[in-house]
């Protein structure tokens, strides 16, 4: 790394906070402040959304053939770090991040030249149909059949856990073509519009209070052939591929040093015992103190996975499901300590503080209003994108060969 | 941010591998021990010869110009063959202070342990002092030019095989100021110093140092006098983040010793590797390891910066580093099953080293404790990491 490199950096980052300066305008901010759940609220986002696509940031790690913005590594961190600290709405990633890039890699031209601008947009919002009822960790034993009829498959069945299913249009889903062989080899990878007759959601309300969750009923849904990504029963290659960005895209170490924050600023306003700060109280400091390394050693290994520096082939594998599984659970407790922090206002139920339309005011401070719904959110983070049971399974074959 | 080593550096670590592995056996090691002796003069001088002692030091200072990078290398190969040898006492830690040292000094030492000939321990640490760099007894009183010192120093690694002490002692000031520190170097063989030789549990030898009036003369001093301190915490961090990399070194040994270990190991009718419980724990174990990299590398890229920046990132190593070689080091035993209890396989000696490092210049609560207050002096940087 040259000081140019440094001072390029520093060009950039003021680049970034001019235009969160201007473009996350004081209602916008207001409106992001209150939101609580795992994605901002469809208003927020549609608003945001285009504010990024207009500055052409909405997908910048895309090839720059398709729309990415060409930064370093160094840059991508910058705006995200930037973004995470200036608490910019959390904008849906299943289509930019998951689905098209599944598009680019295994996609017919015409599917590329269809799908990603409208992507990009945001004309098409996604969400992901991979776990059934009876599918979960063990994904490979889904049972959504589809036959084929003539240019169509017919596809009967049903998705869970379906994130934003009730604020997409798209849905990316898992089916099975063929019963014949091991599981893996008889899935295929389709996209649907959600208004396909057959298709019904219903609401999934998770304990946090929030709906982020859904079940999606497949009746005799018609899906054209031409929805096929990739090859017909040869999904599961898809599949991975997708479940590998996924993992990348959910660890998010960037938001992790923004959490550090967040919970470092309650501590400072909030009283110790001995009323002095609760930051400057000696159990706690700690506590923080060690999650604080903890993101550390999760940001230089990210470091070192974009260097390839020391990583032998079999670890660098399973590196992504590494800090997926490091990030996830020391995101967690980063939201532990947060609630901890808030003391006797920690457990207040803070529902009807939160959402745009929100009917009243914060209980206790103002900047205690999201901590215990993101607690209760993130103990969903060690489940989904596979849980951190399965994260081992599959670094102890990777990397360990067991 | 992250370290590439050069082709070069690559090359170089190589060649330190390929050395350690043909002539430093964990056989012969455990012989040297068991004849009393806490080195191999025969290692050392190829090391010597190799490059290896004059690698991490300036051209100046009749060295090949490399630093820090060339510090982590060497470690880290030192830690995964358990090597005895004081690389980190006289090339790092000696090398360090002779930077500040007088320049003929400085010149004439640096070309003795570049030879060979010249070996260094750093008598740093007291009986009441534990882990504070400043909690100093030692007294160094001017006389007639010369300085004239009385205390005791414990736990000295490596004084028995030394040429050479660095020595840090009270010119002013009262017990654990930070002010009036001065850092000495003397001969081992002056009058007046007694010293108790043992052994460490991990086979490394050390020593209590007495100091009777032992007289130095003005040139021993390093650095400026009473102002030794800022010397010292440099010097120590860089000793850091070198044992951060040894510990890498022999936390990859003890991982992949356990993970060969459970997949001979037969029980139930079929290798214990495949209980789900033990592949768990190994992931576990490597994700130590992982990290335990991901941190050397933060703290050696730190030691060129300043002050509070420096320490931050060493003690955030030390303490991730330190957590990992006792989860590693005990899992290690326990995967191994009774075996893993007594002194017949690698895995004991190099969690016993494991343990030493652990503490060594700095506990896990120590260097927590300084993150934490180093972090509430500064505001929050912009930037974590």
């Amino acid at each position: 790394m040259s000081l140019d490199d440094v001072a390029q950096d520093g060009t950039f980052r003021a680049e970034v906070r001019r235009f969160l300066d201007e473009k996350f305008d004081p209602e916008l901010r207001a409106m992001a402040a209150r939101q609580g759940g795992l994605f901002a609220e469809p208003e927020l986002v549609n608003r945001w959304w285009k504010i990024l696509y207009d500055k052409g940031w909405i997908t910048p790690a895309w090839p720059v053939e398709y729309g990415g913005t060409g930064w370093t590594p160094s840059q991508h961190r910058i705006f995200l770090v930037e973004c995470a600290e200036a608490g910019t709405p959390i904008l849906p990633g299943l289509g930019t991040k998951l689905c098209g890039p599944a598009i680019m890699r295994f996609g017919t031209p015409e599917q590329k030249e269809y799908f990603l601008p409208r992507l990009r947009s945001g004309e098409h919002t996604w969400c992901q149909g991979y776990s059934e009822p009876g599918a979960g960790s063990d994904l490979a034993s889904l049972q959504t059949r589809a036959i084929r009829d003539g240019d169509d498959y017919i596809v009967n069945g049903s998705k869970i856990w379906t994130t934003n299913a009730h604020h997409a249009n798209w849905i990316f889903l898992l089916v099975r073509t063929s019963t014949e062989g091991k599981p893996q080899t008889g899935i295929s990878f389709l996209v649907a519009p959600l208004n396909l007759p057959g298709i019904t959601v219903k609401p999934i309300k998770s304990m946090s209070g929030e709906h982020e969750l859904n079940q999606v009923f497949f009746d005799n849904v018609r899906i054209p052939v031409a929805n096929l990504i990739g090859r017909e029963n040869d999904g599961w290659t898809v599949a991975k591929a997708v479940l590998e960005d996924e993992r990348g895209a959910v660890s998010q170490s960037q938001r992790l040093e923004a959490a550090v924050l967040q919970t470092r600023n309650v501590s400072l306003y909030e009283t110790a015992d001995d009323g002095g700060s609760l930051a400057e109280d000696s159990a706690f400091k700690l506590k923080l103190a060690e999650l604080q390394i903890d993101v550390m050693a999760i940001q230089w290994t990210d470091n070192r996975m974009a260097a390839e520096s020391g990583i032998s082939p079999s670890v660098a594998q399973a590196l992504p499901n590494m800090q997926k599984l490091r990030a996830s659970e020391t995101r967690q407790r980063l939201n532990e300590l947060r609630v901890e922090a808030l003391g006797v206002y920690g457990a207040v139920d803070q529902r009807k503080g939160l959402g745009i339309e929100a009917s009243e005011p914060p209980i206790g401070p103002d900047y205690g209003l999201t901590a215990m719904v993101e607690y209760l959110e993130s103990r969903a983070r060690t489940i989904f994108a596979g849980a951190s049971e399965i994260q081992r399974n599959i670094i102890a074959r990777a990397a360990l060969g067991l | 941010m992250s370290i590439i080593l050069t082709e070069e550096q690559s090359m170089f670590r190589e060649m330190v591998a390929k050395y350690l592995a043909d002539n430093c056996s964990l056989e012969t090691r455990q012989k040297t021990i068991a004849s009393g002796s806490v080195w191999r003069p025969k290692v050392w001088r190829d090391f010597a010869e190799l490059g290896i002692l004059g690698a991490g030091f300036p051209e100046e200072l009749g060295g090949f110009g490399g630093g820090t990078i060339e510090h982590m290398i060497v470690m880290e190969q030192l830690g995964g063959a358990l090597a005895l040898e004081p690389y980190l006492e006289t090339a790092v830690i000696g090398g360090g202070f002779l930077r500040h040292a007088d320049k003929a000094l400085a010149s004439e030492l640096c070309n003795g342990i570049s030879s060979g000939d010249a070996r260094i321990a750093f008598a740093y640490a007291e009986p009441r002092g534990r882990y504070n760099l400043a909690a100093i007894e030692t007294k160094a009183r001017s006389q007639g030019g010369d300085f004239i010192l009385d205390g005791h120093k414990a736990v000295v690694i490596g004084a028995s095989c030394a040429t050479h002490l660095i020595v840090t002692a009270r010119t002013s000031g009262y017990d654990r100021d930070q002010d009036g520190i001065s850092v000495f170097l003397a001969p081992i063989d002056l009058p007046g110093l007694r010293r108790r030789d043992y052994s460490m549990v991990d086979g490394h030898g050390a020593s209590d140092l007495y100091f009777d009036q032992v007289r130095v003369p003005q040139a021993a001093l390093i650095g400026p006098l009473d102002q030794g301190f800022p010397i010292v915490q440099q010097v120590v961090d860089s000793a850091i983040a070198a044992i951060c990399a040894e510990a890498v070194g022999v936390m990859r040994r003890l991982l992949d010793d356990t993970v060969a270990y459970t997949k001979q190991r037969k029980q139930f009718g079929q290798p214990i590797a495949n209980f789900q419980v033990l592949k768990h724990r190994m992931v576990d174990m490597l994700i130590n390891v992982e990290e335990a990299i991901s941190m050397t590398h933060m703290a050696t890229l730190a030691l060129a910066k300043s002050g509070a920046e420096r320490s931050r990132a060493v003690s955030a190593a030390k303490v991730h580093v330190g957590k990992a070689c006792r989860f590693v080091g005990q899992n290690a035993v326990q995967l191994h099953g009774a075996i893993g209890t007594t002194d017949e396989l690698a895995v004991s000696h190099y969690f016993k080293r494991a343990t030493v490092l652990e503490n060594m210049f700095g506990s896990v609560d120590h260097h927590l404790t300084r993150f934490a207050s180093i972090m509430s002096a500064a505001s929050l940087p912009k930037e974590i990491a």
